[in-house]
Protein backbone atom coordinates (compact mmCIF):
# COMPACT_ATOMS: atom_id res chain seq x y z
CA UNK A 1 0.00 0.00 0.00
CA UNK A 2 1.11 3.43 -0.24
CA UNK A 3 1.82 6.14 2.26
CA UNK A 4 -0.63 3.92 4.46
CA UNK A 5 0.47 2.32 7.73
CA UNK A 6 -0.73 0.39 10.07
CA UNK A 7 -2.61 2.18 13.07
CA UNK A 8 -0.64 0.20 15.83
CA UNK A 9 1.93 -2.66 16.82
CA UNK A 10 0.77 -5.85 17.02
CA UNK A 11 -0.51 -5.78 20.64
CA UNK A 12 -0.82 -8.53 22.82
CA UNK A 13 -3.72 -10.35 24.24
CA UNK A 14 -3.12 -8.69 27.55
CA UNK A 15 -3.07 -5.56 26.12
CA UNK A 16 -5.74 -5.90 23.79
CA UNK A 17 -7.86 -7.40 26.46
CA UNK A 18 -6.98 -3.78 28.81
CA UNK A 19 -7.97 -2.12 25.90
CA UNK A 20 -11.02 -3.50 25.90
CA UNK A 21 -12.08 -3.05 29.25
CA UNK A 22 -11.07 0.68 29.19
CA UNK A 23 -13.77 0.71 25.75
CA UNK A 24 -16.33 -0.94 28.41
CA UNK A 25 -16.27 2.12 30.27
CA UNK A 26 -16.19 4.55 27.94
CA UNK A 27 -19.77 2.80 26.03
CA UNK A 28 -21.56 2.66 29.40
CA UNK A 29 -20.61 6.18 30.09
CA UNK A 30 -21.23 7.15 26.42
CA UNK A 31 -24.69 5.87 26.82
CA UNK A 32 -25.52 7.22 30.26
CA UNK A 33 -24.80 11.05 29.27
CA UNK A 34 -26.82 10.63 26.01
CA UNK A 35 -29.13 9.24 28.60
CA UNK A 36 -30.01 6.58 25.16
CA UNK A 37 -28.72 4.39 22.63
CA UNK A 38 -27.27 0.62 22.67
CA UNK A 39 -24.81 -0.44 25.15
CA UNK A 40 -26.13 -4.35 25.15
CA UNK A 41 -24.98 -5.17 21.63
CA UNK A 42 -22.14 -2.51 22.17
CA UNK A 43 -20.90 -4.52 24.73
CA UNK A 44 -20.88 -7.74 23.29
CA UNK A 45 -19.19 -6.22 20.05
CA UNK A 46 -16.30 -4.56 21.46
CA UNK A 47 -13.62 -7.20 22.14
CA UNK A 48 -14.00 -8.28 18.11
CA UNK A 49 -13.86 -4.50 17.33
CA UNK A 50 -10.56 -4.59 19.11
CA UNK A 51 -9.26 -7.37 18.16
CA UNK A 52 -9.41 -6.24 14.71
CA UNK A 53 -8.05 -2.84 15.27
CA UNK A 54 -5.35 -3.99 17.56
CA UNK A 55 -3.91 -6.83 15.67
CA UNK A 56 -4.38 -6.88 11.32
CA UNK A 57 -6.37 -3.59 10.43
CA UNK A 58 -4.40 -1.27 7.77
CA UNK A 59 -5.40 1.70 8.74
CA UNK A 60 -3.86 5.29 9.70
CA UNK A 61 -5.01 7.92 12.01
CA UNK A 62 -3.33 10.56 9.93
CA UNK A 63 -4.89 9.45 6.62
CA UNK A 64 -8.33 8.17 7.69
CA UNK A 65 -9.49 8.13 3.96
CA UNK A 66 -6.52 6.42 2.19
CA UNK A 67 -7.42 4.60 -0.98
CA UNK A 68 -5.76 1.53 0.26
CA UNK A 69 -7.12 0.89 3.63
CA UNK A 70 -8.85 -1.77 4.94
CA UNK A 71 -12.23 -0.91 6.32
CA UNK A 72 -14.16 -1.68 8.59
CA UNK A 73 -17.95 -1.82 8.03
CA UNK A 74 -20.39 -1.87 11.19
CA UNK A 75 -23.54 -3.04 9.81
CA UNK A 76 -25.08 -3.03 13.17
CA UNK A 77 -24.79 0.46 13.07
CA UNK A 78 -26.47 0.78 16.60
CA UNK A 79 -23.48 -0.20 18.57
CA UNK A 80 -21.71 3.22 17.35
CA UNK A 81 -20.37 3.41 21.46
CA UNK A 82 -18.37 0.23 21.08
CA UNK A 83 -17.48 1.80 17.18
CA UNK A 84 -16.70 5.23 18.87
CA UNK A 85 -14.46 3.88 22.07
CA UNK A 86 -12.52 1.58 19.17
CA UNK A 87 -11.40 4.59 17.27
CA UNK A 88 -10.61 6.63 20.76
CA UNK A 89 -8.79 3.73 22.11
CA UNK A 90 -6.78 3.70 18.31
CA UNK A 91 -6.29 7.34 17.97
CA UNK A 92 -8.74 8.06 15.51
CA UNK A 93 -10.99 10.26 17.65
CA UNK A 94 -10.63 12.38 20.94
CA UNK A 95 -12.02 11.85 24.34
CA UNK A 96 -13.63 14.88 23.91
CA UNK A 97 -15.65 13.72 20.89
CA UNK A 98 -16.98 10.83 22.69
CA UNK A 99 -18.93 13.51 24.58
CA UNK A 100 -20.88 14.31 21.51
CA UNK A 101 -22.31 10.78 20.88
CA UNK A 102 -26.22 11.75 20.45
CA UNK A 103 -25.55 15.50 21.11
CA UNK A 104 -26.75 18.03 17.77
CA UNK A 105 -24.10 18.57 15.77
CA UNK A 106 -21.75 16.00 17.51
CA UNK A 107 -19.07 13.99 15.65
CA UNK A 108 -20.32 10.88 17.38
CA UNK A 109 -23.75 10.34 16.05
CA UNK A 110 -26.43 7.92 17.28
CA UNK A 111 -25.29 5.07 14.02
CA UNK A 112 -22.18 5.20 12.86
CA UNK A 113 -22.29 7.86 10.08
CA UNK A 114 -19.12 7.98 7.25
CA UNK A 115 -19.72 11.80 6.82
CA UNK A 116 -19.28 13.04 10.81
CA UNK A 117 -16.38 10.49 12.18
CA UNK A 118 -12.88 10.22 11.40
CA UNK A 119 -12.52 6.00 10.53
CA UNK A 120 -16.06 5.50 9.90
CA UNK A 121 -16.13 3.76 6.50
CA UNK A 122 -20.28 2.79 7.24
CA UNK A 123 -23.41 4.68 7.47
CA UNK A 124 -25.09 2.36 9.41
CA UNK A 125 -28.30 2.39 11.15
CA UNK A 126 -30.64 0.79 8.63
CA UNK A 127 -29.99 -3.29 9.16
CA UNK A 128 -29.18 -5.21 6.55
CA UNK A 129 -26.88 -3.22 4.25
CA UNK A 130 -23.35 -3.28 5.36
CA UNK A 131 -22.17 -7.11 3.79
CA UNK A 132 -23.72 -5.20 0.16
CA UNK A 133 -21.38 -2.07 0.86
CA UNK A 134 -17.99 -4.14 2.05
CA UNK A 135 -18.56 -6.39 -1.31
CA UNK A 136 -18.37 -3.45 -3.59
CA UNK A 137 -15.89 -2.30 -1.82
CA UNK A 138 -14.02 -5.49 -2.18
CA UNK A 139 -14.82 -5.93 -5.75
CA UNK A 140 -13.46 -2.14 -6.33
CA UNK A 141 -10.19 -3.52 -4.69
CA UNK A 142 -10.65 -6.59 -6.77
CA UNK A 143 -10.95 -4.40 -10.22
CA UNK A 144 -7.49 -2.26 -9.18
CA UNK A 145 -5.43 -5.14 -8.07
CA UNK A 146 -5.91 -3.77 -4.54
CA UNK A 147 -4.91 -5.29 -1.51
CA UNK A 148 -7.67 -3.65 0.87
CA UNK A 149 -9.62 -5.80 3.01
CA UNK A 150 -13.18 -5.67 3.75
CA UNK A 151 -14.43 -6.33 7.47
CA UNK A 152 -17.89 -6.21 7.74
CA UNK A 153 -19.82 -6.83 11.50
CA UNK A 154 -23.55 -8.63 11.60
CA UNK A 155 -25.64 -8.94 14.45
CA UNK A 156 -26.84 -12.11 14.72
CA UNK A 157 -30.71 -10.59 14.36
CA UNK A 158 -29.41 -8.47 11.69
CA UNK A 159 -29.27 -12.02 9.47
CA UNK A 160 -33.28 -12.23 9.41
CA UNK A 161 -32.57 -9.59 6.64
CA UNK A 162 -33.32 -10.49 3.22
CA UNK A 163 -30.66 -8.48 1.80
CA UNK A 164 -27.52 -10.15 3.84
CA UNK A 165 -28.53 -13.67 1.81
CA UNK A 166 -28.54 -11.18 -1.26
CA UNK A 167 -25.07 -10.25 -0.76
CA UNK A 168 -23.86 -13.50 0.29
CA UNK A 169 -24.99 -14.91 -2.63
CA UNK A 170 -23.26 -12.50 -4.54
CA UNK A 171 -19.74 -12.71 -3.01
CA UNK A 172 -19.68 -16.10 -3.87
CA UNK A 173 -21.09 -15.81 -7.48
CA UNK A 174 -18.56 -12.97 -8.15
CA UNK A 175 -15.28 -14.77 -6.28
CA UNK A 176 -14.41 -11.89 -4.09
CA UNK A 177 -12.30 -13.48 -0.90
CA UNK A 178 -11.13 -10.16 0.60
CA UNK A 179 -14.13 -9.77 2.50
CA UNK A 180 -14.51 -11.52 6.04
CA UNK A 181 -17.65 -11.46 7.80
CA UNK A 182 -17.57 -11.29 11.65
CA UNK A 183 -21.50 -11.99 13.01
CA UNK A 184 -21.65 -10.90 16.94
CA UNK A 185 -24.02 -13.68 18.04
CA UNK A 186 -25.22 -12.66 20.91
CA UNK A 187 -29.02 -14.05 21.04
CA UNK A 188 -30.63 -10.80 21.90
CA UNK A 189 -32.63 -8.60 19.41
CA UNK A 190 -34.49 -5.03 19.98
CA UNK A 191 -37.77 -6.62 21.72
CA UNK A 192 -36.21 -10.06 22.99
CA UNK A 193 -34.32 -13.19 22.41
CA UNK A 194 -33.37 -13.81 18.81
CA UNK A 195 -35.29 -17.62 18.80
CA UNK A 196 -38.53 -15.51 19.99
CA UNK A 197 -38.70 -13.28 17.19
CA UNK A 198 -36.92 -14.72 14.46
CA UNK A 199 -35.45 -18.62 15.02
CA UNK A 200 -32.43 -18.24 13.02
CA UNK A 201 -31.34 -22.25 13.05
CA UNK A 202 -27.83 -23.17 12.15
CA UNK A 203 -26.37 -20.07 11.42
CA UNK A 204 -22.78 -21.82 10.60
CA UNK A 205 -25.13 -24.41 8.05
CA UNK A 206 -26.91 -21.18 6.57
CA UNK A 207 -23.39 -19.45 5.71
CA UNK A 208 -22.03 -22.89 4.85
CA UNK A 209 -24.86 -23.99 2.59
CA UNK A 210 -23.88 -19.91 0.85
CA UNK A 211 -20.29 -21.04 -0.05
CA UNK A 212 -18.59 -19.27 3.15
CA UNK A 213 -16.04 -20.71 5.17
CA UNK A 214 -17.09 -20.76 8.49
CA UNK A 215 -15.02 -20.56 12.32
CA UNK A 216 -17.03 -20.54 15.31
CA UNK A 217 -15.08 -18.64 18.28
CA UNK A 218 -15.98 -17.45 21.76
CA UNK A 219 -15.95 -13.65 20.69
CA UNK A 220 -14.96 -12.29 24.65
CA UNK A 221 -11.61 -14.54 24.20
CA UNK A 222 -9.51 -11.98 22.84
CA UNK A 223 -6.83 -14.91 22.03
CA UNK A 224 -9.88 -17.04 19.79
CA UNK A 225 -10.50 -13.71 18.17
CA UNK A 226 -7.54 -12.54 16.97
CA UNK A 227 -6.54 -16.19 15.74
CA UNK A 228 -9.26 -16.25 14.07
CA UNK A 229 -9.02 -12.59 12.12
CA UNK A 230 -5.52 -14.36 10.92
CA UNK A 231 -7.28 -17.57 9.33
CA UNK A 232 -9.91 -15.44 7.79
CA UNK A 233 -6.98 -13.86 5.72
CA UNK A 234 -5.16 -16.90 5.22
CA UNK A 235 -7.77 -18.81 3.77
CA UNK A 236 -8.68 -18.81 0.46
CA UNK A 237 -12.32 -17.76 -0.20
CA UNK A 238 -14.88 -15.58 1.68
CA UNK A 239 -15.28 -16.36 5.50
CA UNK A 240 -17.78 -15.95 7.93
CA UNK A 241 -16.20 -15.76 11.99
CA UNK A 242 -19.16 -16.63 13.79
CA UNK A 243 -18.31 -15.32 17.34
CA UNK A 244 -20.76 -16.54 19.99
CA UNK A 245 -20.85 -13.52 22.73
CA UNK A 246 -22.88 -12.12 25.61
CA UNK A 247 -25.33 -9.21 25.61
CA UNK A 248 -24.00 -6.49 27.84
CA UNK A 249 -20.96 -8.53 28.72
CA UNK A 250 -19.10 -7.10 31.51
CA UNK A 251 -21.67 -5.81 33.02
CA UNK A 252 -24.01 -7.95 35.32
CA UNK A 253 -27.22 -6.60 34.90
CA UNK A 254 -26.93 -6.03 31.15
CA UNK A 255 -25.64 -9.94 30.16
CA UNK A 256 -28.55 -11.58 28.35
CA UNK A 257 -30.91 -9.02 29.56
CA UNK A 258 -33.37 -8.02 26.70
CA UNK A 259 -34.07 -4.89 28.38
CA UNK A 260 -30.34 -3.63 27.84
CA UNK A 261 -30.49 -3.30 24.23
CA UNK A 262 -31.69 -0.05 23.64
CA UNK A 263 -31.64 1.15 27.49
CA UNK A 264 -28.95 3.85 29.49
CA UNK A 265 -28.67 2.52 33.06
CA UNK A 266 -29.65 5.10 35.90
CA UNK A 267 -27.52 6.49 38.39
CA UNK A 268 -27.65 3.73 40.79
CA UNK A 269 -26.59 0.99 37.91
CA UNK A 270 -24.28 3.47 36.16
CA UNK A 271 -22.56 2.80 39.36
CA UNK A 272 -22.48 -0.43 40.21
CA UNK A 273 -21.37 -0.62 35.92
CA UNK A 274 -18.46 1.28 36.69
CA UNK A 275 -17.49 -0.38 39.95
CA UNK A 276 -17.83 -3.81 37.94
CA UNK A 277 -15.88 -2.66 34.86
CA UNK A 278 -13.29 -1.06 37.20
CA UNK B 1 -39.60 11.73 -38.07
CA UNK B 2 -37.24 9.46 -35.87
CA UNK B 3 -38.77 7.05 -33.30
CA UNK B 4 -36.64 5.76 -30.30
CA UNK B 5 -37.00 5.07 -26.93
CA UNK B 6 -34.69 6.82 -24.24
CA UNK B 7 -33.54 3.45 -22.94
CA UNK B 8 -31.51 3.25 -25.98
CA UNK B 9 -30.22 6.61 -25.22
CA UNK B 10 -28.94 4.99 -21.89
CA UNK B 11 -27.67 1.85 -23.45
CA UNK B 12 -25.79 4.46 -25.74
CA UNK B 13 -24.43 6.72 -22.64
CA UNK B 14 -22.56 3.96 -21.43
CA UNK B 15 -20.43 3.02 -24.03
CA UNK B 16 -19.58 6.65 -24.64
CA UNK B 17 -18.51 7.30 -21.12
CA UNK B 18 -16.95 3.56 -21.37
CA UNK B 19 -13.41 4.80 -21.70
CA UNK B 20 -13.06 6.47 -18.69
CA UNK B 21 -11.82 3.23 -16.47
CA UNK B 22 -14.25 4.76 -12.95
CA UNK B 23 -17.72 4.00 -14.82
CA UNK B 24 -19.01 0.34 -13.79
CA UNK B 25 -22.24 -0.97 -14.49
CA UNK B 26 -24.49 -3.05 -12.53
CA UNK B 27 -27.66 -5.11 -12.93
CA UNK B 28 -30.11 -6.88 -11.75
CA UNK B 29 -31.49 -9.37 -14.36
CA UNK B 30 -33.04 -6.81 -16.77
CA UNK B 31 -29.85 -5.68 -18.63
CA UNK B 32 -31.52 -6.42 -21.97
CA UNK B 33 -34.33 -4.19 -20.76
CA UNK B 34 -32.51 -1.30 -19.08
CA UNK B 35 -30.17 -1.43 -22.15
CA UNK B 36 -26.94 -2.20 -19.90
CA UNK B 37 -26.37 -5.05 -21.88
CA UNK B 38 -25.05 -2.74 -24.80
CA UNK B 39 -22.28 -2.06 -21.76
CA UNK B 40 -21.88 -5.80 -20.94
CA UNK B 41 -21.12 -6.93 -24.34
CA UNK B 42 -17.91 -4.81 -25.20
CA UNK B 43 -16.98 -4.77 -21.14
CA UNK B 44 -17.81 -7.85 -19.31
CA UNK B 45 -14.93 -7.12 -17.23
CA UNK B 46 -16.78 -3.89 -15.86
CA UNK B 47 -20.37 -5.45 -15.97
CA UNK B 48 -21.48 -6.99 -12.38
CA UNK B 49 -24.57 -8.64 -12.53
CA UNK B 50 -26.51 -8.83 -9.02
CA UNK B 51 -29.04 -11.03 -9.97
CA UNK B 52 -32.98 -10.30 -8.75
CA UNK B 53 -31.84 -8.62 -5.88
CA UNK B 54 -31.99 -4.60 -5.69
CA UNK B 55 -30.97 -4.05 -2.08
CA UNK B 56 -28.01 -5.94 -2.80
CA UNK B 57 -27.24 -3.77 -6.02
CA UNK B 58 -27.88 -0.46 -4.08
CA UNK B 59 -25.01 -1.37 -1.47
CA UNK B 60 -22.57 -2.80 -3.71
CA UNK B 61 -23.09 0.55 -6.56
CA UNK B 62 -22.26 2.70 -3.10
CA UNK B 63 -19.52 0.29 -2.02
CA UNK B 64 -17.87 0.88 -5.50
CA UNK B 65 -18.70 4.53 -5.44
CA UNK B 66 -16.94 5.07 -1.93
CA UNK B 67 -13.47 4.36 -3.85
CA UNK B 68 -14.21 6.10 -7.01
CA UNK B 69 -15.94 4.33 -9.18
CA UNK B 70 -19.05 5.43 -11.27
CA UNK B 71 -21.65 3.10 -11.00
CA UNK B 72 -24.66 2.97 -13.29
CA UNK B 73 -26.82 0.68 -12.11
CA UNK B 74 -30.54 0.14 -13.66
CA UNK B 75 -33.57 -1.94 -13.19
CA UNK B 76 -36.98 -1.48 -14.17
CA UNK B 77 -38.27 1.86 -12.34
CA UNK B 78 -40.76 -0.10 -10.42
CA UNK B 79 -38.14 -2.50 -9.41
CA UNK B 80 -35.86 -0.14 -7.96
CA UNK B 81 -38.38 0.91 -5.49
CA UNK B 82 -37.88 -2.36 -3.94
CA UNK B 83 -34.31 -0.79 -2.55
CA UNK B 84 -35.76 2.19 -2.37
CA UNK B 85 -35.12 2.70 1.74
CA UNK B 86 -31.10 1.34 0.34
CA UNK B 87 -30.95 4.10 -2.05
CA UNK B 88 -31.91 6.44 0.45
CA UNK B 89 -29.58 5.52 3.69
CA UNK B 90 -27.01 3.84 1.61
CA UNK B 91 -26.71 5.85 -1.28
CA UNK B 92 -28.42 9.43 -0.61
CA UNK B 93 -27.78 10.14 2.51
CA UNK B 94 -23.56 9.31 2.37
CA UNK B 95 -23.82 11.43 -0.50
CA UNK B 96 -22.21 8.75 -2.79
CA UNK B 97 -22.13 9.24 -6.53
CA UNK B 98 -24.53 6.24 -7.68
CA UNK B 99 -25.81 6.54 -10.93
CA UNK B 100 -29.66 4.78 -11.20
CA UNK B 101 -31.61 4.12 -13.75
CA UNK B 102 -35.09 2.88 -13.84
CA UNK B 103 -36.11 1.98 -17.22
CA UNK B 104 -39.60 1.47 -18.21
CA UNK B 105 -41.25 3.95 -16.35
CA UNK B 106 -45.26 4.46 -16.68
CA UNK B 107 -48.40 3.88 -18.10
CA UNK B 108 -47.06 3.42 -21.62
CA UNK B 109 -44.89 0.70 -20.45
CA UNK B 110 -47.72 -1.29 -21.53
CA UNK B 111 -49.00 -4.95 -22.11
CA UNK B 112 -47.28 -6.06 -18.77
CA UNK B 113 -49.69 -4.70 -16.97
CA UNK B 114 -50.04 -2.35 -13.44
CA UNK B 115 -47.11 -4.16 -11.35
CA UNK B 116 -44.14 -3.08 -14.25
CA UNK B 117 -45.97 0.62 -14.95
CA UNK B 118 -44.12 2.52 -12.16
CA UNK B 119 -46.64 5.81 -11.69
CA UNK B 120 -44.34 7.03 -8.69
CA UNK B 121 -40.76 6.45 -8.76
CA UNK B 122 -40.38 10.38 -10.14
CA UNK B 123 -42.24 11.28 -6.74
CA UNK B 124 -40.47 9.27 -4.24
CA UNK B 125 -36.57 9.70 -5.50
CA UNK B 126 -37.60 13.59 -5.21
CA UNK B 127 -38.15 13.57 -1.79
CA UNK B 128 -34.36 12.62 -1.06
CA UNK B 129 -31.87 15.07 0.35
CA UNK B 130 -29.00 15.10 -2.64
CA UNK B 131 -31.05 13.29 -5.25
CA UNK B 132 -30.97 14.51 -8.87
CA UNK B 133 -33.80 13.22 -11.10
CA UNK B 134 -34.30 13.23 -14.22
CA UNK B 135 -36.41 12.04 -16.77
CA UNK B 136 -36.02 12.54 -20.80
CA UNK B 137 -38.13 12.42 -23.64
CA UNK B 138 -36.11 11.32 -26.34
CA UNK B 139 -33.06 8.68 -27.09
CA UNK B 140 -30.70 11.95 -27.73
CA UNK B 141 -30.84 14.15 -24.74
CA UNK B 142 -31.62 10.52 -22.58
CA UNK B 143 -27.96 10.27 -23.97
CA UNK B 144 -26.55 13.25 -23.56
CA UNK B 145 -28.01 13.72 -19.91
CA UNK B 146 -26.49 10.26 -18.87
CA UNK B 147 -22.88 10.78 -20.36
CA UNK B 148 -23.14 14.54 -18.06
CA UNK B 149 -23.83 12.46 -14.97
CA UNK B 150 -20.11 11.58 -15.15
CA UNK B 151 -18.89 14.67 -13.29
CA UNK B 152 -22.13 15.49 -12.08
CA UNK B 153 -21.58 16.04 -8.10
CA UNK B 154 -24.90 14.07 -6.59
CA UNK B 155 -26.40 10.82 -6.84
CA UNK B 156 -29.10 10.65 -9.48
CA UNK B 157 -32.04 8.72 -10.23
CA UNK B 158 -32.97 8.85 -14.31
CA UNK B 159 -36.17 7.24 -15.13
CA UNK B 160 -36.45 6.09 -19.24
CA UNK B 161 -39.19 4.64 -21.28
CA UNK B 162 -39.47 1.18 -22.63
CA UNK B 163 -41.75 2.36 -25.99
CA UNK B 164 -39.98 4.45 -28.46
CA UNK B 165 -41.70 7.66 -29.08
CA UNK B 166 -40.57 10.79 -31.58
CA UNK B 167 -37.37 12.22 -31.59
CA UNK B 168 -37.81 15.85 -30.29
CA UNK B 169 -33.83 17.17 -30.22
CA UNK B 170 -31.37 16.94 -33.18
CA UNK B 171 -27.68 15.39 -31.90
CA UNK B 172 -26.31 19.50 -32.07
CA UNK B 173 -29.71 20.34 -29.83
CA UNK B 174 -29.01 17.47 -27.70
CA UNK B 175 -25.68 18.46 -27.06
CA UNK B 176 -26.75 21.89 -25.34
CA UNK B 177 -28.57 20.29 -22.65
CA UNK B 178 -27.88 21.01 -18.95
CA UNK B 179 -28.88 19.19 -15.89
CA UNK B 180 -31.17 21.02 -13.88
CA UNK B 181 -32.06 23.74 -16.42
CA UNK B 182 -35.49 23.41 -18.28
CA UNK B 183 -35.39 23.26 -22.13
CA UNK B 184 -38.21 25.42 -23.85
CA UNK B 185 -38.81 23.57 -27.28
CA UNK B 186 -41.51 25.66 -28.48
CA UNK B 187 -42.13 29.53 -27.37
CA UNK B 188 -45.41 31.27 -26.84
CA UNK B 189 -47.10 33.52 -24.73
CA UNK B 190 -50.86 32.53 -23.94
CA UNK B 191 -49.79 29.35 -21.97
CA UNK B 192 -46.88 26.60 -20.73
CA UNK B 193 -47.09 23.09 -20.91
CA UNK B 194 -44.42 21.66 -19.30
CA UNK B 195 -43.76 17.84 -19.88
CA UNK B 196 -41.84 15.25 -19.00
CA UNK B 197 -40.49 12.12 -20.68
CA UNK B 198 -43.11 10.32 -23.19
CA UNK B 199 -46.00 13.51 -23.03
CA UNK B 200 -43.44 15.88 -24.29
CA UNK B 201 -43.90 15.21 -27.89
CA UNK B 202 -48.18 15.11 -27.02
CA UNK B 203 -47.09 18.52 -25.58
CA UNK B 204 -45.72 19.40 -29.00
CA UNK B 205 -48.48 17.98 -30.75
CA UNK B 206 -50.83 19.44 -29.18
CA UNK B 207 -49.33 23.26 -29.18
CA UNK B 208 -49.49 22.14 -32.90
CA UNK B 209 -53.20 22.14 -32.51
CA UNK B 210 -53.57 25.15 -30.19
CA UNK B 211 -52.11 27.15 -31.75
CA UNK B 212 -54.54 26.88 -35.46
CA UNK B 213 -57.75 28.37 -32.68
CA UNK B 214 -55.21 31.19 -32.14
CA UNK B 215 -53.51 29.67 -28.72
CA UNK B 216 -49.71 30.13 -28.35
CA UNK B 217 -47.87 27.40 -25.99
CA UNK B 218 -44.90 27.68 -24.51
CA UNK B 219 -43.33 24.06 -24.26
CA UNK B 220 -40.93 23.30 -21.26
CA UNK B 221 -39.21 20.00 -21.73
CA UNK B 222 -38.55 19.08 -17.72
CA UNK B 223 -35.69 16.63 -18.32
CA UNK B 224 -34.54 17.44 -14.73
CA UNK B 225 -37.61 17.62 -11.79
CA UNK B 226 -34.38 17.92 -9.30
CA UNK B 227 -32.84 20.44 -8.75
CA UNK B 228 -35.50 22.57 -9.97
CA UNK B 229 -35.47 25.09 -12.53
CA UNK B 230 -37.66 27.42 -10.05
CA UNK B 231 -36.15 30.77 -11.93
CA UNK B 232 -36.88 29.90 -15.35
CA UNK B 233 -40.22 28.48 -13.92
CA UNK B 234 -41.51 32.14 -12.43
CA UNK B 235 -39.88 33.35 -15.56
CA UNK B 236 -42.66 31.36 -17.87
CA UNK B 237 -45.57 31.46 -15.15
CA UNK B 238 -44.79 35.83 -15.93
CA UNK B 239 -45.09 35.57 -19.39
CA UNK B 240 -48.09 32.94 -19.54
CA UNK B 241 -49.97 33.47 -16.88
CA UNK B 242 -51.49 29.77 -16.99
CA UNK B 243 -49.38 26.37 -16.75
CA UNK B 244 -50.41 22.78 -17.34
CA UNK B 245 -47.87 20.27 -16.61
CA UNK B 246 -48.39 16.32 -18.56
CA UNK B 247 -46.61 13.38 -17.06
CA UNK B 248 -46.83 9.96 -17.62
CA UNK B 249 -46.75 9.13 -13.37
CA UNK B 250 -49.27 10.10 -10.92
CA UNK B 251 -50.09 13.63 -10.57
CA UNK B 252 -49.33 13.29 -6.92
CA UNK B 253 -45.83 14.38 -6.09
CA UNK B 254 -44.03 14.35 -9.52
CA UNK B 255 -43.47 17.18 -12.45
CA UNK B 256 -47.34 18.66 -11.24
CA UNK B 257 -46.19 18.32 -7.64
CA UNK B 258 -42.95 20.11 -8.48
CA UNK B 259 -44.36 23.00 -10.52
CA UNK B 260 -47.47 23.39 -7.79
CA UNK B 261 -44.01 23.98 -5.36
CA UNK B 262 -42.49 26.24 -7.11
CA UNK B 263 -45.62 28.20 -7.94
CA UNK B 264 -47.08 28.40 -4.78
CA UNK B 265 -44.07 29.95 -3.35
CA UNK B 266 -42.76 32.39 -6.09
CA UNK B 267 -45.88 33.04 -8.18
CA UNK B 268 -49.02 31.51 -7.63
CA UNK B 269 -50.42 30.80 -11.35
CA UNK B 270 -53.47 28.55 -12.55
CA UNK B 271 -52.19 25.22 -13.38
CA UNK B 272 -53.59 22.12 -14.58
CA UNK B 273 -52.25 18.54 -14.20
CA UNK B 274 -52.31 16.07 -17.06
CA UNK B 275 -51.58 12.94 -15.01
CA UNK B 276 -52.45 9.51 -13.85
CA UNK B 277 -54.79 10.20 -11.50
CA UNK B 278 -54.20 8.32 -8.48
CA UNK B 279 -55.05 5.35 -9.92
CA UNK B 280 -52.87 1.74 -11.10
CA UNK B 281 -52.24 1.01 -14.76
CA UNK B 282 -53.57 -2.42 -16.37
CA UNK B 283 -52.53 -4.15 -19.22
CA UNK B 284 -53.01 -3.13 -22.88
CA UNK B 285 -51.16 -1.37 -25.72
CA UNK B 286 -49.30 2.18 -24.82
CA UNK B 287 -51.54 4.35 -26.80
CA UNK B 288 -54.49 1.99 -25.50
CA UNK B 289 -53.84 2.74 -21.79
CA UNK B 290 -52.77 6.15 -22.54
CA UNK B 291 -56.00 7.36 -23.68
CA UNK B 292 -58.00 5.78 -21.19
CA UNK B 293 -55.68 7.41 -18.15
CA UNK B 294 -56.07 10.81 -19.90
CA UNK B 295 -52.28 11.01 -21.13
CA UNK B 296 -52.86 12.30 -24.72
CA UNK B 297 -52.66 15.35 -26.66
CA UNK B 298 -55.96 15.52 -26.36
CA UNK B 299 -56.35 15.52 -23.00
CA UNK B 300 -53.68 18.26 -22.75
CA UNK B 301 -55.91 20.21 -25.08
CA UNK B 302 -58.88 20.37 -23.09
CA UNK B 303 -56.52 21.22 -20.00
CA UNK B 304 -55.35 24.05 -21.42
CA UNK B 305 -58.50 25.23 -22.13
CA UNK B 306 -59.36 25.15 -18.70
CA UNK B 307 -56.25 26.80 -17.37
CA UNK B 308 -56.99 29.68 -19.90
CA UNK B 309 -60.32 30.18 -18.39
CA UNK B 310 -59.57 30.37 -15.54
CA UNK B 311 -56.59 32.81 -15.37
CA UNK B 312 -59.35 35.39 -17.43
CA UNK B 313 -62.03 34.43 -15.12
Amino acid sequence: MTGAEPTCELRTVEDLEAIAKGCRREIVKMVKRANAGHPGGSLSVIDLLVGLYGSTLRVTTTDPKHPDRDRVILSKGHASPAMYSALHAFGFIQESDLHTYRVFNGVCQGHVDSKWTPGVDFSGGSLGMGLSFGLGIALSGKMDQKDHFSWVILGDGECQEGEIWEAAMATIHHKVDNITVIVDVNGIQNDDFVDQQMVLGDLAAKWAAFGWKIKEIDGHNMAEICAAINWSKEVVGPCVILARTTKGKGVSFMENNPSFHGKAPDDEEFQQAMEELA
Amino acid sequence: MTFAATRDGYGAALLEMAADERVVVLEADLGKSTKSCLFRAEYPNRTFSMGIAEQNMMLVAAGMASTGKIPFASTFAIFSERGFEQVRNGIARPNLKVHLCGSHGGIHTGTDGSSAQSIEDLAIYRTLPNMTVMHPCDDLSAKHLTVELLNHDSPSYTRTARNKTKRIYTEEQAQTLEIGKFSIVREGSDVAILACGVMVSEALDAAENLAKEGIQATIVDVHTLKPFDHSTMTSIAKKCGAIVTAEDHSVIGGLGGAVAESLAANLPTPLEQVGVKDVFGMSGQPDELMAHYGLTMSDIVDSVHKVVSRRTA
